[in-house]
């Protein structure tokens, strides 16, 4: 699922070369683990499938440019502490251990030797306001697939219905497919 | 090549500046209306939940540019950051057509009576300029109802016990209720309150050649693609502009207003949309730039009969900055109460405006309104999260889930005290991209108005206790500088000319054809969103205005 969405993006590329507009493919992965533990996949979809990952490298490309260097040195810390912890990169730890260090990131006792130009509970900060950006906010931007976030928080689409709306079922819209776990 | 002279310059076009033009216009006289932003059409409004005026993560949607206007912000502990227009502490107005009236909210407040008497109501409070205005709402009344029938108001206000005498009824009904309403309406007349329908200047029924509300959930921060919504960008400018007496320049940065060797103004100069200074003279010069930009022009018009800027002879020039101190509760409760009908806000209790315990040991003091919050939209809930839940992970995508419909917010704006120490200098150092120096803003709010905002905010969450919520937390506001969408003050009215900027008429103290017409010279701010009264202002002293005008002095 976390690979499959990494890769999912619908530019062409040849092997080995990212797709993305500034994340290379190895980041793009590592975002999309840890947005995926930020916003899990359940009954509804998680961060990765809707895009956040995609959400995230778009604004990096424009009005979110001055957070490249966080984004790229926030990355490379989230593995070194993963393998001083765990010995493994993020991708490759067990959901239990990734919660964990994504923990001890948010109170920002990551091990310290990985987090020496942004601290890790700045860069989790960031993280988490942005995963919810992606997650929560308008598909145009990138992320959001296909509404999903609104539709698993019960909002009629098309949004804007004028008088008919009580001629609309209120009660939650069911979400149909085969993209959950 | 010289510009052709005209009767008068209004610099911004928003609630003040939109009726000055139309007034003056319409009264004959030949008006060149500035402003800085662009003139968005109902096709620019693509709503966008992460760049409009209200959530600006990826900036704002109504101006102004993010990168050619930073502000400097001094914080309580005196450290300084340059901003950029999205960001918090910049304290943004939008800059467009229309001003903050092409993406508000729009509600329709009358100020109380007690509102132009705080000083006389409450006595003198330690640590504060508080002030009576130098005009009663008696003098404003009738061009209160001229807003709310040329702009266009609907709601009905008649249950609330606490409002000011009106003569005229609103023109437009109510919008229908939503659930929230149904909800808070009960509890709140269980509790002895005084519940009753926002003022609202937004379409109900068709009305000035407009459609009604669609009801969307996409309004505050954002325009309306029905133009439902009323603003001066479609009212009055275009009635301005149909007189053929006024031209609109938008896109024109005003550099600073010039004065002749009498101590009159002549004129302004400004930057055009293609960065080429301009000087477009005229008899008279309107400032309408909104309590920021309005006292930055006033402190950058230096000359040498003004040293010190226009209208700052005794260093009151952007003092008293306020805006609101915003203040509530959230409840969660155990059935839906979200039905997806926008605007949301619609009903508000003003219990709670006056008469309220404020700092222990002086007495009574001022509060504010109370009213449900506008529709969140999901983005905008993630930050509703009640005590304790976990910002991330699977509790956080449960509690979204289980929530979002389930929750109500009402919120208030306290009235402020204002203080001396905030307040809009021009910075040393740092210019905007057309060399211009900027906002330098600093200060802290009084502290009465975090004691009144926690009463009020108890005051709230009982209203949504008593309306069956069976989770509820606060919202308190916080002790720093406040003067963004609802910023006053800066350019106060009043007698004396000691202490303050302009006279009862709007006239600057010591140049008898500058004005000031916005926002900037409320004295005291009220517990309610301002638009209305800087509309009301801006109808009064134009009408002042028109009277007294004696002709043109002629080009220079």
């Amino acid at each position: 699922m976390v690979a499959a969405a990494a890769a999912g993006s619908s530019i062409g590329c040849a092997a080995g070369r990212s797709p993305w507009r500034f994340l290379s493919l190895d980041e793009a992965r590592t975002l999309a683990a840890i947005c995926d533990q930020i916003i899990p996949p359940d009954e509804n979809p998680g961060a990765a499938w809707a895009g956040v990952v995609n959400y995230i490298d778009r604004q990096l490309s424009g009005p979110l440019r001055h957070l490249r260097n966080s984004y790229r040195q926030g990355i490379a810390a989230v593995d070194t502490s993963s393998r001083v912890l765990c010995g493994a990169n993020f991708v490759a730890l067990a959901e239990a251990r990734q919660v964990e260090l994504l923990g001890l990131m948010e109170q920002g006792r990551a091990p310290s030797e990985a987090w020496k130009q942004i601290s890790s509970s700045e860069f989790f900060a960031l993280l988490v306001d942005q995963t919810m950006q992606g997650f929560y906010g308008d598909p145009r931007h990138g992320g959001n697939r296909e509404r999903t976030s609104w539709k698993m928080l019960g909002l009629p689409y098309p949004p804007i219905r004028g008088r008919l709306h009580y001629d609309v079922n209120t009660a939650s819209v069911p979400v149909v497919g085969s993209k959950v776990k | 090549m010289a510009l052709k002279h005209v009767n008068a310059v209004v610099v911004g076009a928003g609630a003040g500046g939109g009726i000055v033009a139309k007034e003056l216009a319409t009264a004959g006289l030949t008006v060149v209306l500035v402003e800085r932003g662009r003139w968005y059409t109902a096709f620019d409004c693509r709503k966008d939940d992460l760049r409009n005026q209200r959530t600006t993560v990826l900036g704002n949607a109504f101006g102004p540019d993010e990168d050619r206007n930073p502000r400097v912000f001094v914080d309580e502990q005196g450290h300084e950051q340059r901003l950029k227009p999205s960001d918090g502490e910049y304290n943004n107005n939008a800059a467009c057509v229309g001003g903050g009236t092409a993406s508000y909210g729009a509600m329709a407040w009358r100020y109380l009576e007690k509102d132009f008497r705080m000083r006389s109501t409450y006595g003198a409070i330690a640590g504060s300029t508080l002030e009576d205005w130098p005009i009663s709402y008696a003098d404003l009344e009738p061009y209160y109802e001229k807003a709310e029938w040329e702009i266009g108001v609907s709601g009905d206000d008649s249950n609330n016990t606490f409002r000011s005498p009106r003569r005229r009824p609103l023109p437009m009904p109510p919008l229908p209720p939503n659930r929230e309403y149904q909800v808070l309406k009960p509890a709140a007349e269980r509790l002895g309150l005084h519940p009753f329908d926002i003022p609202m200047l937004r379409n109900s029924v068709p009305y000035n050649g407009r459609v009604a509300c669609m009801r969307c959930r996409w309004c505050v921060g954002f325009a309306c693609e029905v133009d439902a919504k009323n603003g001066t960008q479609n009212t009055v400018i275009p009635t301005a502009l149909a007189t053929g007496n006024c031209e609109l320049r938008s896109e024109c940065i005003v550099k600073e207003i010039l004065t002749d060797s009498q101590g009159q103004v002549k004129g302004v100069a400004y930057f055009d949309s293609q960065s080429r200074l301009q000087e477009q003279t005229a008899d008279l010069v309107v400032v309408s730039g909104s309590a920021n930009e309005s006292a930055r022009l006033l402190l950058n018009s230096k000359s040498r009969l003004f040293p010190s800027g226009l209208g700052n002879r005794y260093d009151w020039v952007g003092r008293n900055l306020q805006g609101h101190a915003y203040t509530g509760a959230v409840g969660l409760f155990d059935f839906e109460v979200y039905d997806d009908l926008g605007p949301g806000a619609g009903i508000a209790i003003c219990d709670f405006n006056h008469g309220n315990h404020g700092l222990a040991g002086e007495g009574l003091t001022s509060g504010g309104m109370l009213a449900n919050e506008f529709i969140r939209l999901p983005y905008q809930f993630v930050g509703w999260r009640a005590p304790g839940v976990p910002r991330w992970g699977r509790a956080h995508k449960e509690y979204m889930r289980q929530w979002y419909r389930r929750s109500i917010g009402v919120m208030g704006p306290v009235q402020e005290m204002p203080v001396f120490e905030s307040r809009v200098q021009v910075d040393p150092k740092v210019k905007d991209y057309w060399g211009i120096p900027v906002v330098r803003l600093s200060g802290h709010r009084h502290p009465n108005d975090q004691v009144v905002g926690k009463f009020l905010a108890s005051k709230a969450e009982a209203w949504l206790k008593e309306a069956g919520a069976i989770t509820t937390w606060t919202f308190l506001p916080g002790s720093g500088l406040s003067g963004g969408q609802h910023q006053a003050g800066t350019c106060r009215m009043g007698d004396d000319p000691r202490t303050s900027v302009v006279d009862k008429y709007c006239r600057v103290h010591d140049v008898d054809n500058l004005f000031v017409i916005d926002g900037s010279v409320h004295v005291t701010n009220g517990g309610f969103n301002p638009a209305l009264t800087i509309m009301a202002i801006a109808y009064y002293a134009s009408d002042q205005l028109v009277k007294s005008w004696k002709g043109t002095h002629g080009a220079s």
